[in-house]
């Protein structure tokens, strides 16, 4: 045996109890869903795991108008000490079920528990800290004083970061007073569903979360019930543009968190084996199942074949296989559906000319699995430069200099982030100014803060999760908010306009 | 005997020349007591096109100016404004029928609303960005960038200070706009156009069309290349149908406001038109 | 001069481009790529997480025993402190004849003829299951005396018996940019390592990473050393805080990557001081392994250097065998 085949590391499952199947949390308590109900799997191994309600229109209907009660009867009127403190104990709570929800987000999802445990559930608890403690400090947003809530937040959340990006939405709805219907994507229900009896444990007031389980159908008729004030949105730009649409000529707030194809731009001077590491954190970084992915590698045309080379041998090191295995850096593709995607658009570079590299790695006979790809002699017009894959496969491109490096950077219709290696700092400096993304990694990649605004330009989406940009998102302007005030002349204007 | 007038052609400004449309059409102009004041260019949807591809052009240069450059540059408009305020107030008054007080105060407002505005430029990105103090070895700080290309349908009631007050925020953050004037009172427009082409203002970072705003703004709202589109004074087209146009490329859209605050000075209207970008690096001493 | 030495500094050179004078070195060596301190740290801590179990623990653990340079560097050394020492090396578990002896001994020049003598037929080279001895030289730990005095010390413990030279760079020349200086010294102690048969004591270069302070300064050092032509680059002396670190000893590992992606030749690496735990010695087998390979955890290539290390993996060794904790009192003290 050879000391690098670790032996398997399995993280236990005796740790969860789960249930055979799950109904709809509304209003405090699981009622049936009146859709037909569907399996999650893992998939992993493509066992069921356990089946899961669909909510139908009437059962939207019932948890839009409890969220709706509990804004109107309870939520709305207790102070903003008091919401912060349920936000405490929901941390307080995840972080000590973190192993639990690790374990049930790996199973589920697929990503490697490593990521589960040291990523995914810690930014969790860290987002609820976060905006717990701005609950009672709304004065202090930068939206003038007592800004409100905006009333029922309608949010629907992807399969890639399943309770992470439940955080992103509920934190900061509930510390700016609004009641949420949350629904989790399709293939990813469980800790969501988990995360209901986290909202038991810490007491919250009946109708403050309601979450719903179902496909898309279910989302497109919460997101477009009247009754629902504000719109979070975190998946593809597709389904992004669609609701847009939908909530086109309505009161309704909205909050898109969309595609991207980000660039990683690697200069000549850039630290090398800190670039190769951020080079494979930002692609293949659970599974490339990010939209912030690096999935463009922009290298400087003189150091291309050492960067892809040492690329190679350090993507040789990598584990494909059991996501409960504490040594898995790659895990499962979430569903078969975005494996055939994967396929199909790796095929399509293939035959667009570009030269394919997948690293060896067993493949397990069950589940959803797809080795780490990297594509050189990409040309920027080919598909896979432009197209979100979504999934463990880095095209790789060249530039000569900075300006040329700026423009490939651009030439995308998303804008949600990008890196930059250089150790030249005024460098960095300039190319972070003229890169259009929402979220620029300098030195770094695929870092994530509740302090930090995330987000994206052009077709990645609008508005800001994250920060007090994040809060904003769910807050209407208090009434003395940042207006200018009126001079004498323009009352002036006025009454003459008013004749 | 009284001295025959040299009357003014109207025309449209875009990349800082003064066109005719292409499409050689013009409509009447009537003052508000129905006599001809004189014809103005109805702009096409090809002239939207070139507007655009101006204000794009146009982008990289007014973005990249800096931000005190860009108060002064703004501050520079409401001086020239300052200077021609007799010609402003009679054109003001002509088109909209009101009575010299009411104009008077409408171009001094005016005047104040570039002079508040200018002042924001090196500013709002103070408020509105952040430096954040995130778990772990990393500087991190969130500034507002300009969006790009801002199409705006000017408020279709006031002829100079709706216009004023929904271009002005635009320009702030080194956004570049394509604003469609007033319909039926697009001359005061068309003359703040000779100020900012004398004005220090580059070509191209504002281009005023006039015409239809229900014929050119669905152009405008579709364009894949216009980043965000302010419908303040399009409460009377089909907004919505605008609305869902402009969702098709995600861009940013501003709600139809009505009546005399419609475009009220906020800082919210330049926020409107900025992306926030965060920018992460390492912290090491080794 | 051997003909392999030779070779080999006409190789350094054309690799430098020109003489190994201050100015050529810094210009080589500041051109190498720099180091994000933040990344480096936060892949070392990546690598920290990997998971050892059962089969791999076991092999991993006399593996650990077999690469350790069993040390004792004190003032107050003695003789027979130094004859338990080396009966530590060669039956690190007197209860179990399974476990492996350390690679070598490392004392003070002046205690290496007590070495050998105690060691007597078990000295030999580990990559055949002896036990060597190292010594410290050139005014270990500082550094801090002439070069003749540093040449001396080193053909003294060479002439005693030493099979393994560790010595110290010259810090402050380094800090100061007079690479040359740093190179030409390594050089002649590396002529001096000669023996009369024409053969070579070791060397291992230590640059003392807790002085160099900066990683690029560690990795500016590591380049310095292998180019000057030693054998194994080594973290520290143990006598300066930080010794030893995971990001460092990765660091390390790197340039030595490096160098046989250029060259094909394999050079050495050592971490010294502050590596107590059988579980941190084990994050640096799975750092050698996954940034070099598996063919580096061998003795030739790899040392551990310790004094505490051997018992603490001794007791995780007895607590594989019997299935039940071990403690303090079944192991041996030196």
């Amino acid at each position: 045996m050879t000391f690098l085949d670790y032996a398997p590391a399995p993280e236990s499952r005796s740790i969860l109890d789960l249930r055979s199947d799950y109904g709809l949390f509304i209003d405090g308590e699981w009622r049936a869903g009146r859709g037909t109900p569907f399996a999650s799997i893992s998939p992993a191994t493509e066992e069921h795991i356990a089946s899961i309600a669909s909510a139908n229109e009437a059962d939207v209907d019932a948890a839009v108008s409890a969220a709706r009660r509990a804004y109107e009867k309870t939520w709305s009127r207790m102070s903003g000490a008091d919401r912060g403190k349920y936000l405490f104990r929901i941390a307080r709570l995840v972080q000590e079920r973190a192993r639990e929800l690790a374990v049930a987000e790996s199973l589920d999802n697929g990503k490697p528990i490593k990521e589960s445990r040291d990523v995914d559930v810690p930014l969790v608890a860290a987002w609820f800290f976060y905006y717990a403690g701005w609950a009672d400090k709304l004065d202090h947003a930068g939206l003038g004083a007592a800004p409100s809530a905006l009333g029922v937040a309608a949010q629907v959340i992807p399969w890639n970061f399943p309770l992470l990006m439940l955080a992103w939405k509920i934190a900061p709805a509930l510390a700016a007073g609004n009641t949420v219907v949350l629904k989790p994507a399709e293939t990813t229900p469980l800790t969501a569903l988990l995360f209901a009896d986290i909202v038991r444990q810490a007491g919250l007031p009946a109708g403050v979360v309601n979450i719903i389980t179902g496909a898309g159908e279910t989302g497109a008729a919460l997101v477009a019930h009247p009754d629902v004030d504000k719109v979070a949105f975190t998946g593809s730009t597709a389904v992004g543009r669609a609701i847009a649409k939908t909530v086109a000529g309505t009161h309704k707030r909205l909050t898109l968190e969309l595609g991207g194809k980000a660039a990683n731009i690697v200069f000549d001077d850039a630290p090398i084996d800190q670039a190769v590491e951020g080079i494979v954190n930002g692609i293949f970084f659970n599974q490339g199942h990010v939209c912030c992915a690096g999935s463009r590698l922009l290298v400087q045309e003189s150091i291309h074949d050492e960067v892809v080379d040492r690329l190679k041998d350090r993507l040789s090191t990598l584990r494909l296989g059991d996501p409960l295995d504490k040594n898995t850096d790659i895990g499962a593709i979430n569903s078969r559906e975005q494996l055939d995607r994967i396929r199909e658009l790796s095929a399509v570079g293939e035959a667009e000319g570009a030269e394919r590299w997948t690293a060896e790695c067993a493949i397990p006979d069950n589940g959803f699995w797809f080795a780490p790809t990297i594509f050189t002699n990409v040309s920027t017009s080919s598909r896979i430069a432009r197209e979100e894959i979504f999934g463990p496969v880095l095209s790789v491109l060249t530039f000569r200099t900075p300006a040329e490096a700026i423009a490939k950077a651009n030439n995308t219709p998303y804008g949600l982030s990008a890196g930059i290696w250089s150790d030249k700092g005024s460098r960095i400096l300039a190319v972070a100014d003229q890169l259009r993304a929402g979220v620029v990694w300098a030195n770094t990649f695929n870092r994530f803060d509740p302090a930090s605004p995330f987000g994206g330009y052009k077709e990645s989406g609008y508005g800001r999760e994250g920060g007090v940009h994040g809060l904003a998102a769910y807050l209407k302007p208090g009434s003395s908010a940042l207006a200018a005030p009126a001079t004498r002349s323009q009352k002036a204007a006025r009454k003459g306009a008013a004749k | 005997m009284t001295r025959l007038a040299v009357p003014k052609t109207y025309k449209l400004y875009i990349g800082g020349k003064f066109p005719r449309s292409e499409s050689g059409r013009v409509y009447e102009v009537a003052s508000a007591s129905g006599s001809f004041l004189a014809n103005a260019a109805q702009a096409s949807r090809k002239d939207a096109r070139d507007a655009v591809a101006a204000a794009r052009a146009a982008v990289g240069g007014w973005s990249g100016t800096t931000a005190y450059n860009r108060g002064q540059v703004l501050y520079r408009i409401a001086e020239l404004l300052e200077g021609r305020r007799a010609q402003f107030v009679s054109e003001v008054a002509d088109a909209e029928g009101v009575t010299t007080a009411a104009a008077t105060a409408q171009v001094d407002t005016a005047i104040d609303r570039w002079v508040w505005y200018a002042g924001w430029a090196d500013k709002y990105a103070q408020v509105a960005g952040n430096g954040n103090p995130v778990a772990g070895p990393y500087f991190n700080i969130s500034v507002p960038e300009p969006t790009g290309v801002v199409a705006v349908i000017a408020p279709q009631d006031s002829s100079l200070l709706g216009f004023v007050s929904a271009l002005a925020p635009a320009l702030v953050a080194g956004n570049t706009v394509v604003i469609v004037a007033s319909q039926s009172m697009p001359l005061p427009a068309i003359s703040l156009s000779e100020v900012l082409a004398t004005s220090d203002v580059p070509g191209g970072v504002v281009n005023i069309l006039t015409g239809s705003p229900a014929e050119i703004a669905p152009w405008l709202a579709s364009h894949a290349d216009v980043n965000a589109i302010d419908l303040v004074g399009a409460g009377d087209l089909d907004w919505v149908a605008l609305q869902i146009d402009a969702a098709e490329t995600l861009k940013r859209v501003l709600a139809p406001e009505n009546g005399p605050d419609a475009a009220a000075p906020a800082l919210s209207r330049i926020t409107a038109f900025t992306e926030t970008k965060t920018v992460w690096h390492t912290k090491g001493l080794l | 001069m051997t003909l392999t030495q030779i070779v080999q500094g006409e190789r350094s050179l054309a690799v430098i481009g020109g003489e190994a004078t201050d100015a050529n070195l810094r210009r080589y060596l500041h051109g190498i790529p720099g180091v994000d301190a933040v990344g480096l740290e936060q892949r070392a801590a990546g690598l920290g997480t990997r998971s050892i179990k059962t089969t791999s623990k076991a092999w991993a653990l006399d593996r650990i025993i077999g690469l350790i340079d069993q040390t004792t560097l004190e003032g107050a050394d003695t003789p027979g402190k130094v004859r338990s020492l080396v009966a530590k090396a060669v039956t690190p578990d007197p209860a179990d004849p399974t476990c492996p002896s350390t690679a070598a001994v490392c004392v003070y020049g002046d205690m290496v003829p007590f070495a050998v003598e105690a060691l007597g037929s078990a000295r030999g080279d580990p990559e055949k299951g002896g036990v060597a001895v190292a010594a410290v030289a050139t005014a270990f730990p500082s550094g801090r005396a002439s070069l003749a005095v540093k040449l001396a010390d080193t053909a003294d413990a060479v002439a005693a018996g030493a099979d393994e030279i560790d010595m110290v760079i010259d810090r402050g020349a380094f800090l100061a940019g007079r690479y040359g200086m740093v190179y030409d010294e390594i050089v002649a102690v590396k002529e001096a390592c000669r023996r009369t048969d024409g053969t070579s004591a070791h060397l291992k270069v230590i640059l003392e990473t807790g002085e160099l302070n900066t990683y690029d300064n560690v990795r500016r050092a590591s380049w310095l050393g292998i180019l000057a032509g030693g054998d194994f680059i080594k973290t520290s002396t143990g006598k300066v805080a930080p010794a030893a670190t995971l990001p460092v000893t990765l660091l390390m590992l790197e340039v030595v990557r490096d160098w046989r992606r250029m060259t094909g030749e394999r050079v050495g690496v050592k971490p010294a001081g502050g590596i107590r735990s059988s579980k941190d010695a084990i994050k640096y087998l799975v750092t050698v392994a996954e940034t070099v390979g598996e063919e580096w955890l061998t003795p030739s290539l790899f040392r551990f250097g310790a004094s505490s290390l051997t018992n603490d993996v001794l007791l995780q060794r007895q607590k594989l065998a019997t299935g039940h904790y071990s403690g303090p009192d079944y192991v041996t003290i030196d």
